[in-house]
Parts: C-alpha cells; sequence; structure tokens
C-alpha cells in the first residue's frame, strides 16, 4: 500500500511539474489558464488518492475528508479558470492570435 | 421529499467531516435538523422520484467517462508543453447545448474546462463560449460536435 501511495504522489508531482512548465511556455493567457487549470486538477487528485492509499493502514478516519476535499476540487478548479477567462476577456486583455472570436459578437457592453 | 434530500446531504457531509463516532451522529442529527428546517424553503432545487436512479447513473455513467477524459486532457497538455515548437490554433467557438437546468449547464460547462484543449469562458442562455486550442476551420458543426459532444449525450440522459 506504501508503494502505491507513493507512486500515486510521484504522478501528481510530476503533473504539477508540467501544469507549472505550462504556465511558463505558453504564449497567451487563455493557453495559460488551460495548462494552470488540467494539469493542477488532475495533479491534485493524484496526490490525495495518494494520500488515500498511504492511511489505509493507520489512519482510516481520514478517508472521508479526503473524498470531499476531491470533490470540492473536482468543483470549484474549473469554475475559478473560467471565471479568469472572463475577466481577462473583460479587461480587453485579449491576445491577437485568435483565429475565430465567437465572443465579441454577443452583447459586450452590458 | 426536499427536506428528507437536504438534511441527508447535510448529514453526510458533517460525518465525512467529523467521523463515524455515535456521539458525533446524535449532534450532527441535531444540527442537520435545524439547517434543514431554516434552509430548506429558500434552496432552489427540485427533485422527484427519479433521483437516486438519476444519482447512480451521474457515479456509474458519468464519472468514468469525466475521469478517463481528464487523463486525457493532461496527456495532451504534456504533449504540447513538451514539445520545441507549441502546436497552436486557438479561437473562441460558441457552443449550442440542449440541457436546460442551470445545474445540467454547469456540470456541462465544467466538463467542457477539463477536457481536452478546451475552456468554457461564459454561459449565455443556451450557448457555452468556449476557448479551444485547435479551432477546425472547416465547419463550425465539427468543432461543436468535437466540444460537447460525448458529455452532452450522457448529461442528457441524467439532468432531464
Amino acid at each position: 500500500m506504501t508503494i502505491v501511495s507513493y507512486i500515486f504522489l510521484i504522478i501528481g508531482a510530476m503533473f504539477f511539474l508540467l501544469g507549472g512548465l505550462g504556465v511558463l511556455r505558453m504564449p497567451d493567457t487563455f493557453n495559460r489558464i488551460q495548462a494552470g487549470t488540467k494539469a493542477t486538477t488532475l495533479g491534485a487528485f493524484s496526490i490525495v488518492i495518494g494520500v488515500i492509499f498511504g492511511s489505509v493502514e493507520n489512519h482510516l478516519d481520514w478517508i472521508p475528508k479526503l473524498i470531499i476535499i476531491i470533490v470540492f476540487i473536482a468543483i470549484s478548479s474549473p469554475i475559478g479558470s473560467s471565471t479568469i477567462a472572463k475577466a481577462t476577456y473583460r479587461s480587453k486583455n485579449i491576445p491577437d492570435n485568435l483565429v475565430q472570436d465567437d465572443f465579441k459578437k454577443r452583447g459586450e457592453n452590458q | 421529499m426536499k427536506y428528507l434530500i437536504t438534511f441527508i446531504t447535510l448529514l453526510v457531509v458533517y460525518l465525512f467531516l467529523a467521523g463515524f463516532v455515535i456521539e458525533e451522529v446524535i449532534l450532527g442529527s441535531f444540527v442537520s435538523a435545524v439547517l434543514t428546517i431554516l434552509l430548506a424553503n429558500r434552496l432552489n432545487f427540485k427533485v422527484d422520484w427519479h433521483f437516486p436512479l438519476k444519482l447512480i447513473k451521474f457515479i456509474f455513467v458519468y464519472i468514468p467517462v469525466f475521469i478517463w477524459k481528464l487523463i486525457l486532457a493532461n496527456i495532451d497538455v504534456a504533449r504540447r508543453v513538451l514539445s520545441f515548437k507549441i502546436p497552436l490554433n486557438p479561437g473562441i467557438v460558441k457552443v449550442k447545448t440542449n440541457l436546460k437546468g442551470d445545474l445540467g449547464k454547469l456540470t456541462l460547462a465544467n466538463s467542457i474546462t477539463l477536457t481536452p484543449g478546451t475552456l468554457s469562458i461564459d454561459v449565455e442562455d443556451d450557448c457555452i463560449y468556449v476557448h479551444t486550442i485547435d479551432v477546425k476551420k472547416s465547419s463550425k458543426d465539427q468543432n461543436q460536435k468535437e466540444i460537447s459532444g460525448p458529455f452532452e449525450k450522457i448529461l442528457g440522459g441524467i439532468f432531464e
């Protein structure tokens, strides 16, 4: 069980590393948000699952709390990222490499 | 029915956080009962007798697909990040959805955010504005099918 837990922790840390690299390497805001959100969500899932496997032996009462943590991350992470994206758009900080922009055509000045 | 579901949800969250001891069960049911009486009329949701079936469908049909897509998304991000020249063709597209309820739209938007190469920006009436990393120039329908297709079908069965 300990070994499985370590494997999940290492996978999670790798996803966090990839997410950080993505935030650094992507050219504009929206793509950075994408890389950041996806990699860190799965990274956090993986780390929490690793902790679940690690606590099977002597901390059985941690597991429900960890499951609640997973649920809250799954709900809040995408909402946060889409709020940041919307704020980016509203602040007229739009990257110039978009090949198509349907968002402009809606009633922007409301 | 509404009272019952509010009560059970509150009690389950309380017990998950506090631990399954007999004292906590007593105190937790007391606290959840008081909160249920205070809150249940102000909560804005409808329940019917299909609710447990929908919950089971949600857990066993939607969540495996969601996790599979999340893993695919991460492999996609890894591939893009680790390649020397990042392949990009970004754009914001408008995706129509047939889901009616607010909860269904929220779940669909969240799923879109966590699937490969897409990020939902805003929901308006029955459209979701999606920033996608790779726009298919050829036709609008293809974009739409690729972005929301797999989830639309599953969620339509659950939230209707």
